[in-house]
């Protein structure tokens, strides 16, 4: 089989990359989803707080997924579902398996979309017993909202990432106790209105710098210990708490999905654990692009769905005129910036570019500079946070004669 | 009516098992928990040691090297994952490097071939990741990796395969002589039997004792272990130790079957078999093997576990007919139990046999399918099975591209996955790095269709370890 362009990937990601890939003049495009519905990991979002950047409303997951499976719908891309992406070689050979067998597709350009998994308990390093009702946030989100079963009854969350804040509200609204969040950094990994309207508004305790040091129960968990961590993260003695639990949610980080990346023979950016990519969301290899949670995970599926349209653009323009002419710059992380995206940028592009960053620490009145080598453009914020994705423009005037581009961040501590 | 009855459905008891199907037998195998390998035999290093570790004479060493000898043949037939990657001993300084003469010496009158002294250099061309600060190592060329629950999955399945019977959930707490051996359990069944074969590992002193023999007792050493992902695969080719100490063989590096990197075991005396991590441990497994090896990636890190060694106040194996008799006990098995076990299973057969005059059947056969068939195969025969049956076509777990094809062969295979981590172990489904975050839902509704049971029974591994205690909405 033949396409021009293979998006893997069915959720936010693909499906967007695919309509402005076709809406880019590059028809020809196909989307491989392992599952048997697209739409991805908003299927079981039902909450609701996606959308409002995007379309100024405030949708639910699936309702969000809904817009854009209806668009490609609306123009015919077709969405091979139930079907696993298993391979995937420099030469843009995907691999695919499904209920037919195993099967081959040529492409001339592929959009990698796959999105991010959780990290697992297991990563941890956690003493103790391991019982039934140790299990991660997202999969408790898919029993619940999926599945129609409610885990356990008496819950500890470890980590406060979204998910897991998220998960709490939901839990307690299906009966549950949700017991405390525990967050072993001093700062909430989650978006702020999460913290807010999951936790705060039902008298969840949050515990900053606290960690689970013992899991008990022989066979269903019977309970935990958690304790206060020092600047290390060190299990501070006499500060230990035992809470009664049958359950443990762990909210405790995404990883990108990139096995499919490594397989390309890309190298993975530390920092993001995803491919290194330009401005086009173009990786190292030419004609292979990436977009989404597989590229860095994302807080907010708004700017999943603007990257995946930059990539799709990028892609069918790559299918019509091949690889454009190109000089990259690198985005350097400067003080209190984890990481930077793009990588690198374009500096003959026409147009402005957009980066994307994230903070290391919390800080208010924050002072964001970009560096170029040919002048330093300064931009301000109320406040910054490590679990809200941060993002400044740059006109094309501005990187013209740029060599790199340095985002510092400055500010005062929160 | 049956003729044995085998108590302990570890990786000895569905070796000793297997063999007695050999033999115009009927075999009951009686389990206290809701699967096999629910002990030691699950959790623990998985090496095929190569036998230069046991006293010489003793029967740890004799078994060792026969069990060593017959590993691959025994996996061969039963479709078991096994790798003769090789065992390599480090040594720190003059005093360490002595004792590897002392090893290769009692490796060779325990019957070891291939033993060798490698330099530094040899070491690194061999394992470029060992420590640099070792200055020599043995290598033990007949060193293998095997998976310890998959053996014995494929022993057992393959005993029934031939007739042999399994009662999981039959914890022994009775036994009554009479013309016959009436064997009763926890929950009130009742199984007759002539002859009975203690294989209880970490029970075995309590069985013996029901017969009313109690002339061993059994102690507890735990020893915990983190695992690898298999992203890093390549770390050690071999299974790399330090030299041993009075407190046992040591932590070790190793790869598994599986590709993945296993480290531990520690070693704590213990006064119950409970398998829970204790907080040091991590620490303790991080610092013993950097000063092993270079470059380990322990940010791959995805699960840890442990086991309990169940050993005798002998100090080796107890391969025996009790004083008690009609039963025997095969007890007291710690490491190198694993290894031996396929000379453990003939030789307790052989006798079993001849006590009550059984003849061997003509019918017997050897060979079992694998759990991972189909992951061998090349794409074109995948494709012809995935024709005649599309669930092999659907991945369900993600990480170690298990088919729904795969899983439903682990839930009614011989002895079939009852549970969760029934179907993980037999596929590993489950098993990766997200450790069954993505398919445990999948795999608890094909539970569900399968067995014909409600989502609330389907249990982790066993009795009140239910999945979903919340109930439905
Ligand atoms: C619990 C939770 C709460 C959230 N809350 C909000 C919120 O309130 N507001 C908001 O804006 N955002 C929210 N987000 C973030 C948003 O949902 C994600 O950023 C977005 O879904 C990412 O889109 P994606 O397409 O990159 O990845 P995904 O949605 O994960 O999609 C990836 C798709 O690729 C498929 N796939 C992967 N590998 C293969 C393969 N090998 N072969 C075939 N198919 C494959 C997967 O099945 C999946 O469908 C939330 C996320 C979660 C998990
Ligand atoms: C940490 C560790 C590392 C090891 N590493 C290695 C190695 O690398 N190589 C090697 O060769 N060996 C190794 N060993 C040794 C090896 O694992 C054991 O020798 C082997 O698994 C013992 O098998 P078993 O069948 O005797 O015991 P088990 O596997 O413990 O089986 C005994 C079974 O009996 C059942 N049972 C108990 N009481 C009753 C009852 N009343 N009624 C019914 N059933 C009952 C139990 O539930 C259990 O399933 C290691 C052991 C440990 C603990």
């Amino acid at each position: 089989m033949n396409r021009d362009i293979v998006v893997i990937g069915g959720g936010p990601a693909g499906l967007a990359a695919a309509i402005a890939a076709y809406d880019a003049g590059c028809k020809n495009v196909l989307v491989v989803e392992r599952e048997s519905e697209a739409g991805g990991v908003l299927k079981q979002c039902i909450h609701s707080g996606f959308g409002l950047t995007r379309f100024g409303e405030n949708l639910t997951g699936p309702e969000y997924a809904h817009r854009f499976l209806a668009e490609a719908e609306k123009r015919g891309i077709e969405i091979l579902k139930n079907t696993f992406v298993t391979g995937l070689s420099a030469q843009k050979e995907v691999t695919c398996m499904n209920e037919s067998g195993i099967f081959r597709i040529r492409a001339k350009a592929v959009i990698l979309a796959m999105g991010c998994r959780e990290r697992s308990k297991g990563a941890l390093n956690i003493a103790g017993t391991r019982p039934a009702g140790l299990l991660s946030a997202g999969t408790a989100q898919k029993y619940v909202n999926i599945k129609g079963l409610l885990p356990g009854k008496r819950v500890v969350i470890l980590g406060s990432g979204d998910i897991g804040l998220i998960m709490a509200r939901r839990l307690t609204l299906e009966g549950a106790k949700v017991l405390c969040v525990c967050e072993i950094m001093p700062h909430s990994s989650g978006l702020r209105r999460n913290i807010a309207q999951c936790l705060d508004d039902f008298g969840i305790p949050l515990y900053l710098s606290h960690t689970i040091v013992e899991i008990e129960g022989d066979t269903r968990a019977s309970g935990v210990t958690v304790a206060a961590v020092d600047e290390n993260k060190n299990p501070v003695p006499g500060t230990e708490k035992h809470f009664d639990c049958d359950t443990v949610l762990f909210s405790v980080g995404l990883i990108p999905e990139n096995e499919l990346t490594k397989r390309a023979g890309l190298r993975l950016d530390g920092r993001t654990k995803g491919a290194f990519v330009d401005g086009d969301r173009e990786t190292q290899i030419e004609g292979i692009f990436a977009c989404g949670n597989v590229l860095h995970v994302h807080d907010l599926v708004d700017f999943v769905s603007e990257e995946a349209e930059i990539a799709g653009r990028a892609a069918a323009a790559y299918v019509r005129g091949g690889e454009k002419q190109k000089e990259l710059i690198p985005a350097e992380c400067g003080e209190n910036v984890s990481y930077i995206l793009p990588q690198s940028v374009n500096k003959k592009e026409s147009g402005a570019q957009k980066l994307f960053f994230r903070v290391k620490r919390a800080l208010k009145n924050a002072v964001i500079e970009a560096e170029t080598g040919a002048g330093t453009k300064v931009f301000r914020r109320i406040a910054v946070a490590p679990g809200e994705m941060e993002n400044i423009v740059l006109s094309a005037e501005e990187l013209v004669n740029a060599q790199k581009v340095k985002i510092s961040v400055r500010g005062e501590q929160r | 009516m049956f003729d044995v009855a085998v108590i302990g459905a570890g990786v000895i008891g569905a070796m000793i098992a297997r063999e007695l199907a050999r033999y115009d037998l009927r075999v009951a195998v009686l389990e206290k928990e809701a699967d096999a390998a629910a002990g030691a035999s699950r959790a623990n290093s998985g090496i095929v040691h190569a036998g230069f570790d046991a006293a010489e004479g003793s029967l740890k060493a004799k078994f060792n090297v026969e069990g060593n000898r017959l590993m691959a043949g025994v996996c061969e037939e039963l479709g078991v994952e096994y790798k003769n990657n090789g065992s390599v001993v480090l040594a720190f300084g003059k005093e360490q490097e002595g004792t590897l003469h002392t090893l290769l010496r009692r490796g060779e009158a325990n019957g070891v071939k291939g033993l060798k002294i490698l330099s530094r250099e040899e070491l690194f061309e061999r394992e470029p990741n060992a420590s640099r600060n070792a200055t020599a190592a043995l290598f033990a060329p007949t060193g293998g990796i095997v998976c310890p629950y998959g053996l014995t999955f494929a022993a057992l399945g393959n005993a029934m395969d031939n007739g042999a019977e399994f009662f999981p959930d039959f914890e022994l707490v009775r036994a009554e002589k009479g013309d016959t051996l009436r064997l009763f359990s926890a929950d009130g069944r009742e199984i007759e039997a002539k002859y009975a074969v203690n294989c209880a590992g970490a029970g075995a002193a309590k069985i013996a004792r029901l017969f009313g023999d109690t002339s061993f007792t059994i102690g507890a050493r735990k020893g915990e272990y983190i695992l690898l992902d298999s992203a890093a695969d390549g770390l050690v080719k071999s299974t790399v130790f330090t030299v041993p100490t009075a407190a046992g063989k040591g932590v070790l590096v190793t790869p598994t079957v599986d590709q993945n990197v296993l480290i531990g075991p520690t070693s704590v005396e213990e006064n119950t078999f409970e398998t829970s991590i204790r907080r040091a441990a991590f620490a303790e497994l991080i610092s013993k093997a950097k000063a092993m090896c270079e470059n380990i990636p322990f940010g791959e890190t995805i699960t840890s576990f442990a086991g309990v060694r169940a050993y005798c106040d002998r100090h080796d194996f107890i391969l025996e007919e009790s004083a008690a008799a009609p039963l025997f006990n095969a007890a007291g098995i710690e490491s190198p139990g694993l290894t031996s076990a396929p000379a453990i299973g003939r030789y307790v057969a052989e006798k079993t046999a001849a006590r009550l005059g059984a003849k061997r059947k003509e019918n017997f056969s050897p060979k079992r399918k694998s759990y991972f068939f189909f992951r061998k195969l090349s794409d074109e025969k995948k494709n012809e099975i995935i024709a005649a049956d599309p669930d092999f076509g659907k991945i369900v777990c993600r990480c170690e591209s298990v088919t729904l094809g795969e899983i439903l062969y682990a839930l009614r295979a011989n002895p079939p996955a009852r549970t969760i981590d029934g179907v993980k172990l037999r596929t590993r489904a489950g098993m990766g790095r997200c450790q069954s975050g993505f398919c445990q839902p999948s795999v608890l509704e094909t539970i569900c269709k399968e067995r014909g049971i409600g989502p609330l029974e389907v249990t982790k591994n066993g009795k009140h370890s239910e999945i979903i205690a919340g109930g439905e909405i």
